[in-house]
């Protein structure tokens, strides 16, 4: 028995992390529950909203080295509530997760963080934006605008400047993302159009990179529905300069609910509904002991857009407490880019 | 066919001699129960220290600690942390609840590193009712069965069966509030992977220092030499059922030696016989392994309960007072036994062996011993002793002691029948009549049969003599410490400095003078001492007891550069007199005095009391001697209960001393009871082998009667004869006893201990000895003497019809 696994007995009694992806729970039981036509109000948005379940400020990099290679970086800062409130002090039931990828075409580096609230080890200020746990940080003056991202693991570091000039992209209506047939949704924004340029550090020596990056930010305290076995989540960033968000839930029956959100170049957006987008398996990978579908055939037929996506390192797997797959993908067909693929709920 | 027929052929000679197979059954077993009843009381300590040293892994991960004093600020710990640092914050304080000390743990759960290996905290509840107040107070299910009745201070409790006993596991927030540690952290715990590149300790925590796990138990260092008591106790009373196993087979043997011949001619193979006998042998051992092993457990679980009470009285070990049954410890119970058996009984498979095949099938009786063979019994016990005395002058350590001990012991119980064979010749020269010459005569031919029974005696009396003077000893020194020690009437302990300023004028009226005690714990050389202050007193000038020390040692202490500290933390450390010792960076003082200090676990470190109070100036001043005419006492601690002070913290100098006392008497209870048992099997020894001659003395015994003398009077010589034999054992006994206790006090304790206690001689101890010697002995002696006393006169008329 080691702490892992106590750690898991404890939150797994608890009903946050019940399910699925760090853990849309079972119930709202208390916490806040997202509504429809709420406008954002930034920055207060960009910080946290601890009467809510569960909260993430997830940043996925696609990044070419002074090598001319592919690189891929992930820096997630999660929330996880065990009670609609905050405390000041070791008794605030506020859960602190950090998880830091890198992918690079042979490696996948992996390094998670936990920590408790109200002690000052991990938290998010709103303005000057400040999202930190240990040694890791998220932090500029205006999140939309201008942050500097870094973490570090056993094996690897990085450290980001990133810089967007477009505003905020909500999703769904207005920022309100319906997550299943049955009503659950979540508050949910991205900035998909970071420049980036830092420094990795891997075992071999530090590697210079550029490239783009996209922010999610999400909200919620309702639980996936209760046949929904895990989700698909792809960003893609189209050579013409729109961006792509589109991912599928899917359910016992086989089927899915699907929803996303096609970006233009200049930054508006216009919601996909449920049925608007196709995914398509067109490769298995052995990952870590199990199948999971490394490329897919992404279609948007109202869009004019087929493609067909391949992963950098088909094993980037997060094997942390709550493990799932993440890394960067180049895809072709249609049109043409490079994005990050997520997949939950893969047993 | 032929090994069935065999084997039911060897088998039956038990079924005619039930006594003979009790007697080999019971040796056997007590052999077994005594050993692996010692063995599983050691075992169950032993685990219960492992389990405490284990307690969030501080046997394998590596800690941040303070520099100096107990505790860091939680900020440190949120600075390493911000830098990188993979540290997990505990927090260690204790509480007393009812008489029970219990150790709590504060911990972080989401940061805790795996290697700490809390164990699985069931229950389904969930971290938000661990880290939401009032929290929950995870602890073994013995620590919650004692504490369940008790009002405390603690969160609600849940059982968590692998914590060790005593110890408390709750969140840090709620240790924090618990312990009055709001805002602090007593140490951290260092992840084994850490990241890249993260800046340095001295850059972010300047005042902490990093501590490896410690590599030896502490707790099994300190109680090494109690558990090695029991060791030797237990050790030695399997040698002692040993000689009786040894004497019953042996004597099986002789009286089937017809029976092998007969197998033998009916075409019976040597080695067939030989594997039928070490079957039967097996078939016995293994059913006096199962009885013993059983018995074992039973008298592990009646000492247990004294065991850990003494354990936690001498050292503050907290050991499960509950005995788990270990299927190992099962086994090897079995197993010894099975080898004890087999070591006993060499001998006789050795000589059934090499028998010839159509030998005299006459009885031998006992193989009488020659004066050859006496000669080479005791030119192997000066061997043995050669030995023992050379592996202690060459090797060193724990071995090396049992070595001596062992040569010792072995040599000396061979040396007894030479030495008796002598006195039992000057007897017989010395003798007048006719009768008397036969009584020593027949003693003499007697002492064969009897030596084995006799040689387990003198280890026996040998064993009570030696450890009852090493104990005897140490209550001695122990006594004699304490009274130097609580020198002062009556101690006492405010609950607050309010309530100390209330009571003190009180105080001040009625005694001599009040004499503040005051402490604070701090690290030296990376382990925790307590620091205590104090007043220049003729109470500690007059009755410190100083093992080493400079010239003026107390006017040095008074002057402020002098510092005494306990023979504990001189020992662990190297410290010696005149050498310095730093308390704190940049705070050194010199070493003026070493004192004894015993059955306390910790390192002690005595200063003025106006230094400690100018670098600790916010140290709790609650404790104080009180020196006063010892009638005042009870008096005065009346009225200080009727202004509020509990009786718990007041302490009079003769509840202290009567307390201490008892904690170490209850020590010593365990020893008592083995000793008392390992006498009884040597009475069991001396029972069998006077069954077993009795019957074969008719042929010597029915003479004497046909020339007159009444069956009553031979009963009685009988009888005189085992007694002057006991006597004459114990008188020999009486050397080697103090020979042990020399060498348990002046070799074992000091290699065990590490310290040295002076020898005293307690006559007294050795006539009752004497006396529980002769009682047993003329128990044993009884069944036997009474048979002969009403045998049958026919049975002795037939000896003479006899051939032989």
């Amino acid at each position: 028995m080691n702490v892992k696994a106590l750690i898991i007995c404890l939150f797994l009694a608890g009903p946050a992390w019940a399910q699925g992806f760090a853990g849309l729970g079972t119930e709202a039981d208390g916490f806040a529950v997202p509504a429809r036509g709420l406008a954002f109000d930034f920055p207060a948005d960009h910080g946290p909203h601890p009467t809510y379940r569960i909260e993430w400020w997830y940043l996925t990099a696609t990044l070419t080295g002074a090598d001319g290679r592919d690189y891929g970086v992930q820096w997630t800062l999660f929330r996880s509530a065990l009670a609609p409130e905050e405390r000041a002090g070791w008794s605030s039931p506020q859960i602190w997760l950090g998880h830091a990828g890198l992918t690079t075409p042979e490696q996948h580096f992996v390094a998670e963080r936990l920590a408790r609230g109200g002690v000052g080890q991990a938290g998010v200020t709103a303005s000057p934006f400040h999202a930190w746990i240990d040694d890791w940080a998220m932090q500029g003056p205006d999140l939309a605008r201008r942050v500097q991202v870094s973490a570090t693991g056993a094996d690897f570091a990085y450290d980001l400047s990133l810089t967007a000039d477009h505003p905020i992209v909500p999703h769904g209506d207005e920022g309100y993302s319906v997550k299943s047939a049955a009503g659950q949704a979540s508050y949910y924004y991205s900035q998909p159009f970071y420049e980036v340029t830092g420094t990795l550090s891997l075992p071999d020596g530090p590697m210079v990179v550029t490239g783009q990056a996209w922010l999610d930010r999400e909200w919620s305290s309702q639980p996936l529905a209760d046949d929904q076995l895990g989700w698909d989540w792809f960003s893609l960033s189209l050579e013409d300069g729109s961006r792509v968000m589109a991912f599928q839930l899917r359910q016992t029956d086989g089927r899915s609910y699907t929803s996303g959100t096609w970006i233009t170049e200049d930054g508006s957006p216009t919601p996909l509904p449920d049925g608007a987008i196709a995914f398509t398996p067109l490769a298995l990978s052995d990952v870590a002991g199990r199948e999971i579908p490394t490329a897919w055939r992404v279609s948007i037929p109202s869009k004019g857009l087929e493609v067909d996506t391949t992963p950098l390192n088909t094993q980037s797997w997060m094997d942390t407490l709550f493990p799932y797959w993440e890394g960067p993908i180049r895809f072709s067909g249609t049109h043409q880019g490079r994005g990050y693929l997520e997949m939950t709920g893969y047993e | 066919m032929m090994w069935r027929t065999a084997l039911s052929a060897l088998l039956s000679h038990w079924r005619y001699r039930p006594v003979q197979l009790a007697t080999l059954l019971i040796g056997l077993a007590v052999a077994t129960a005594l050993w692996s009843g010692v063995q599983a009381i050691n075992a169950e300590a032993r685990a219960s220290y492992d389990r405490a040293a284990a307690v969030l892994g501080q046997d394998r991960l590596d800690s941040l600690v303070p520099r100096a004093g107990n505790d860091l600020s939680q900020d440190s710990y949120i600075a390493l942390r911000r830098a990188g640092w993979q540290v997990s914050p505990v927090v260690e304080g204790s509480i007393r609840v009812g008489d029970l000390r219990l150790r709590i743990l504060g911990i972080d759960p989401v940061t805790t590193p795996p290697q700490a290996a809390l164990g699985a905290f069931e229950g389904g509840d969930g971290l938000y009712p661990f880290i939401t107040p009032p929290g929950l107070a995870f602890t073994s299910a013995e620590t919650a069965r004692q504490i369940a009745d008790a009002t405390t201070a603690l969160p609600p409790l849940r059982v968590q069966d692998d914590l060790a006993p005593g110890v408390v596991v709750m969140d840090i927030g709620i240790a924090q509030r618990l312990l009055g540690m709001d805002g602090r952290v007593s140490r951290l715990l260092l992840h084994p992977d850490q990241p890249l590149g993260r800046a340095s300790l001295t850059d972010i925590a300047p005042d902490l220092q990093q501590r490896s796990p410690q590599a030896e138990n502490d707790l099994a260092r300190l109680t090494d030499s109690f558990h090695l008591n029991l060791t030797a106790f237990g050790l030695l009373s399997f040698a002692v059922g040993l000689f009786i196993v040894h004497a019953a087979i042996g004597l099986a043997f002789e009286q089937r030696r017809a029976m092998f011949r007969t197998l033998r001619a009916l075409g019976v193979p040597v080695g067939t016989l030989i594997a039928l006998l070490a079957a039967e042998l097996l078939i016995l051992a293994g059913l006096a392994g199962v009885i013993g092993v059983a018995l074992g457990y039973l008298v592990a679980s009646v000492l247990l309960p004294d065991v850990a009470a003494s354990l936690r009285g001498l050292y503050g070990a907290q050991v499960s007072g509950v005995l788990t049954l270990n299927p190992a410890w099962w086994l090897s119970g079995l197993a010894i036994a099975i080898v004890g058996a087999g070591v006993a009984a060499a001998s006789s498979l050795w000589r059934a062996a090499r028998m010839p095949l159509l030998a005299p099938a006459q009885p031998r009786a006992w193989a009488r011993v020659s004066e050859r063979r006496m000669t080479m019994q005791a030119v192997a016990a000066l061997l043995l002793w050669a030995g023992g005395g050379l592996a202690a002058w060459l090797g060193s350590g724990l071995i090396a002691g049992f070595a001596l001990m062992g040569g010792l012991l072995l040599g000396a119980a061979l040396m007894l029948p030479p030495i008796l064979s002598l006195l039992l010749i000057a007897g017989e020269r010395l003798a007048r009549a006719a009768l008397w010459q036969w009584f020593w005569a027949d003693t003499r031919q007697q002492l064969p049969g009897l030596s084995l029974a006799l040689m387990a005696l003198l280890l026996a009396l040998a064993a009570n003599i030696g450890v009852g003077t090493m104990v005897s000893s140490f209550r001695t020194t122990f006594t004699g410490w304490l009274d130097q020690r609580l020198a002062a009437e009556l101690y006492i302990t405010a609950e607050s400095e309010a309530q100390w300023q209330d009571i003190s004028p009180l105080i001040a009226n009625r005694s001599d003078r009040i004499l503040p005690i005051w402490n604070t714990e701090i690290t030296v050389r990376g382990a925790p001492v307590t620091l205590y202050g104090i007043a220049d007193d003729a109470t500690y000038r007059d009755n410190w007891p100083l093992l080493s020390q400079a010239a003026d040692p107390w006017d040095q202490v008074a002057l402020g550069t002098g510092a005494m500290i306990n023979e504990q933390l001189a020992r662990r450390q190297g410290f010696t007199v005149g050498e310095e010792i730093t308390l704190l960076p940049g705070w050194t003082f010199q070493i003026v005095g070493v004192y004894s200090d015993y059955g306390n676990p910790t390192g002690q470190i005595l200063i003025n009391l106006p230094q400690l109070t100018a670098r600790f100036p916010d140290v709790e001043r609650l404790r104080y001697a009180v020196r006063m005419a010892p009638e005042g006492v009870a008096p005065l601690m009346a009225e200080l209960q009727s202004r509020g002070l509990t009786e718990r913290n007041m302490i009079d100098q003769a509840a202290l001393k009567a307390f201490s006392v008892s904690v170490f008497e209850r020590t010593f209870a365990v020893t008592a009871a083995l000793n008392v048992l390992t006498l009884g099997v040597a009475a069991i020894a001396m029972l069998t082998s006077l069954l077993t001659l009795s019957s074969m003395r008719l042929p010597q015994l029915a003479p004497l009667w046909a020339m007159g003398l009444t069956r009553r009077r031979l009963a009685v010589l009988d009888l005189a004869r085992t007694l002057l034999l006991a006597l004459m054992t114990m008188i020999a006994a009486l050397p080697v006893g103090l020979a042990l206790a020399w060498v348990l006090l002046a070799v074992v304790n000091v290699e065990a201990f590490g310290w040295r206690l002076p020898m005293d001689l307690f006559p007294a101890d050795w006539l009752r000895l004497g006396g529980l010697a002769l009682l047993a002995a003329g128990i044993a002696a009884a069944l036997p003497v009474r048979r002969l006393a009403t045998i049958n006169p026919a049975d002795l008329v037939r000896v003479f019809a006899h051939e032989r």
